[in-house]
């Protein structure tokens, strides 16, 4: 029985060591991502971020899975929630965030239709979007003039560049990688835009808090809920030990 | 028939429910069901740690049922509307996304504790004489829920459930000769399509939870026949007590393993809720990170792994090279590797049935099954390309992936276990250990 669990445990910690390189692989492309570090219990930037996301993204982006009555976990009333943000006067409370750009002619401006928003914190990764809305450059040789370091030869244009400013690709060094040099670059402001860049970086980092907690709104009751679940679990689990260790008692 | 009632059983409780109870046992078989299957079944009293997943595996079994349930008020299975209905009941049915995780988790721990089940089965020989029927419905309940998996896994209808089901279709597709049209007949489409989405959900809803059902209780039926194993693996029918008749070491099933297992529940839950509460996605292994898209044709994902627990078997598909033009030999090898379970019993030639009791080969062996099984498990998730690639010098093998290298090699070692056990089995009886006459702790 020993030599069985032993044997049980090092494939175990054989299996976990093997398994150490699986959150890289599952990331997917091999960009550093920068942490977002959002906190979805702050109301203020979940509303500053669900301000942003409807004065850009909602222009093209749908988020068509998110009802605007649910802008209410945020801590915003209906009248608000109207008054500030539904620009569509015939758009009813019960309705879902969608564009008002027509998918037809987002085919003939942009080349194709902007994804849906409602769920890309959960399918990209807040760090992800953060790191993505931070990393736009110039690139006069793309078609909109914009490209981006986490996704290279993005159809979106930089919307935000006003608030940022623009950014340009300088190498600032080299480096060896499978035998092969490689330049290292990075991202400079060229143009500074209306914010400073610690602004924008809050900015975005408010967005992408939205952008979570649109992707799943249940998400902070689910947690809590969580908690008290495990501690009924823990007494519960104490008491189902009582009770057995009485009935095998008498198990000799 | 006149007088054709039962002699009255004494009730269990007095007063008017045991009334009912007298009533209904004279009509059902109420009393001897709960004495044969529960009261005096007598179970071995040494079960250990690995006894508590047959129980679980029970659990999870109502839990999904109970669950997909509720999913089924709610959800469409349709393709233009399934994915919207998945975010309907994640965000608009109360407590929707609760049962939704319950169900999604459900799903993975479903094969946690199966294959936990299995392994016990196999450490301890239950598989063995008298008990070849039980491992038999056992590997079919597997196979069942392996294919109610699979179903299950399209119907969010999001970008992996399309492209996942879209890569194992498509083997049915390398079958020589009819493989084309067996797939347009599966698909009922030249595409995965809306006739797709709604025959996978009847079997999903429908006609596997039926199947598996029946499995279930027939394994039940089969293991209270013959008895429970236990971890010494020795007879405990050939040592009954002489006053009571009832088998040495042995104590009912009720109440004593009830209040174990209920333990054991706490603790399952206790990991299950965790998962549930705190990483619905478990990382992206659970709920995978391009189901949050929905289904796109055009779109092909990046990297499409199956969910975790079929990985072993995809690491097989994928090791086999195509063989004159045909991927059907990965596919055979894939079957291969489940079916083979069903032969087990008739290939185990050892004098014992616990590997307490086994030579030094067996475990040898079966370490390495082990290994081999969780490895090519790691190595169905990750690209082929995760380990590099062998130097072009070597000969045959150079310019290969080591790790489809690696995946050849640990597919060998999987048959291996099972091929060879005739004779790995006999060889090792001289130096296997006597078994006890009674059971250890």
């Amino acid at each position: 029985m020993k030599l069985t669990m032993t044997r049980v445990l090092t494939s175990l910690a054989a299996v976990a060591v093997l398994a150490s390189p699986l959150a890289f692989a599952a990331g997917g492309a091999n960009v550093h991502l920068d942490e977002a570090n959002i906190n979805l219990q702050d109301k203020a930037s979940l509303q500053s971020g669900a301000r942003s996301f409807v004065n850009n993204c909602l222009n093209c982006h749908n988020a068509q899975f998110m009802r605007w009555g649910h802008l209410t976990q945020i801590g915003l009333t209906e009248e608000q929630i109207k008054a500030n943000l539904m620009f569509n006067p015939d758009a009813k409370f019960s309705d879902y965030m969608t564009t008002a750009l027509d998918p037809k002619d987002a085919k003939a401006w942009f080349g194709g239709v902007p994804p849906d928003l409602t769920l890309v914190a959960r399918s990209r990764g807040s760090d992800w979007i953060y790191t993505f809305l931070r990393s736009y450059y110039v690139d006069p040789s793309s078609p909109t003039g914009w490209n981006n370091d986490v996704f290279a030869n993005v159809g979106m244009p930089h919307v935000l560049h006003d608030l940022q400013g623009s950014q340009a690709k300088v190498v600032v060094g080299e480096k060896i990688s499978h035998g092969k040099k490689e330049a290292v670059t990075k991202l400079a402001i060229e143009r500074t835009g209306s914010m400073t860049q610690p602004e924008y970086d809050i900015y975005v980092r408010d967005l992408v808090n939205y952008m979570t907690f649109m992707a799943e709104p249940s998400r902070v009751k689910r947690t809590q809920l969580g908690v008290g679940v495990m501690f009924f679990l823990v007494v519960a689990f104490f008491a189902a030990l009582v009770v057995k260790r009485e009935y095998w008692k008498d198990v000799k | 028939m006149a007088s054709g009632t039962k002699a009255a059983i004494a009730p269990p409780v007095s007063g008017p429910v045991g009334q009912v109870i007298v009533w209904v046992d004279q009509r059902f078989p109420l009393m001897s069901l709960w004495k044969g299957h529960l009261a005096e079944y007598y179970a071995p009293k040494n079960f250990n740690f690995w006894y508590y997943f047959g129980s679980l595996a029970m659990l999870v079994l109502v839990m999904q049922i109970v669950t997909g349930i509720f999913l089924t008020m709610n959800y469409k299975p349709d393709a233009k509307t399934a994915f919207a209905s998945v975010e309907y009941i994640m965000r608009d049915v109360s407590w929707g996304w609760l049962i939704r995780y319950m169900h999604s988790t459900g799903a993975s721990m479903f094969f946690l504790v199966v294959y936990l089940h299995m392994t016990r089965g196999l450490m301890y020989g239950s598989y063995r004489k008298p008990r070849e029927l039980i491992w038999i419905l056992g590997c079919l309940i597997y196979l069942t829920l392996m294919a109610e998996a699979f179903f299950g896994y399209l119907l969010p209808w999001g970008q992996m459930s399309y492209w996942g089901a879209q890569v194992i279709i498509n083997l049915f597709a390398a079958v020589p000769f009819i493989g084309p049209e067996l797939a347009v007949w599966i698909r009922g489409d030249y595409n995965i399509g809306d006739a797709t989405l709604n025959r996978f959900f009847a079997f999903h809803v429908i006609a596997l939870p039926m199947v598996l059902l029946g499995l279930v209780a027939a394994h039940i039926m089969a293991l209270h026949e013959v008895g429970s194993n236990n971890p010494d693996g020795i007879d405990l029918s050939k040592n009954v007590d002489e006053k009571t008749g009832i088998p040495k070491d042995t104590i009912p099933f009720h109440p004593y393993y009830t209040v174990k297992d209920i333990v054991g529940v706490v603790v399952f839950l206790g990991l299950f809720s965790a998962i549930v509460f705190f990483a619905p996605e478990m990382g992206g292994y659970f709920l995978e990170k391009p189901n949050f898209i929905q289904a796109d044709p055009l779109k092909t994902p990046e990297h499409i792994a199956p969910v975790w627990y079929f990985t072993p078997f995809y690491a097989m598909l994928r090791a086999v090279p195509s063989f004159f033009g045909s991927a059907f030999w990965g596919v055979m090898v894939m079957g291969a590797a489940t079916l083979i379970l069903f032969a087990l019993p008739w290939l185990d030639k050892s004098k014992v049935r616990s590997i307490r009791y086994r030579g030094p080969l067996y475990k040898k062996f079966f370490a390495s099954f082990i290994m081999s099984f969780l490895i090519l498990g790691y190595l169905g998730v990750v690209p082929t390309t995760v380990w590099g690639q062998i130097p072009n010098a070597l000969p045959v093998i150079g310019g290969l992936d080591t790790a489809t290298l690696a995946s050849r090699i640990l597919t060998a070692v999987y048959f291996a276990f099972f091929l060879l056990m005739p004779w790995y089995t006999k060889k090792d009886i001289p130096n296997e250990l006597p078994e006890p006459s009674r059971v250890t702790a």
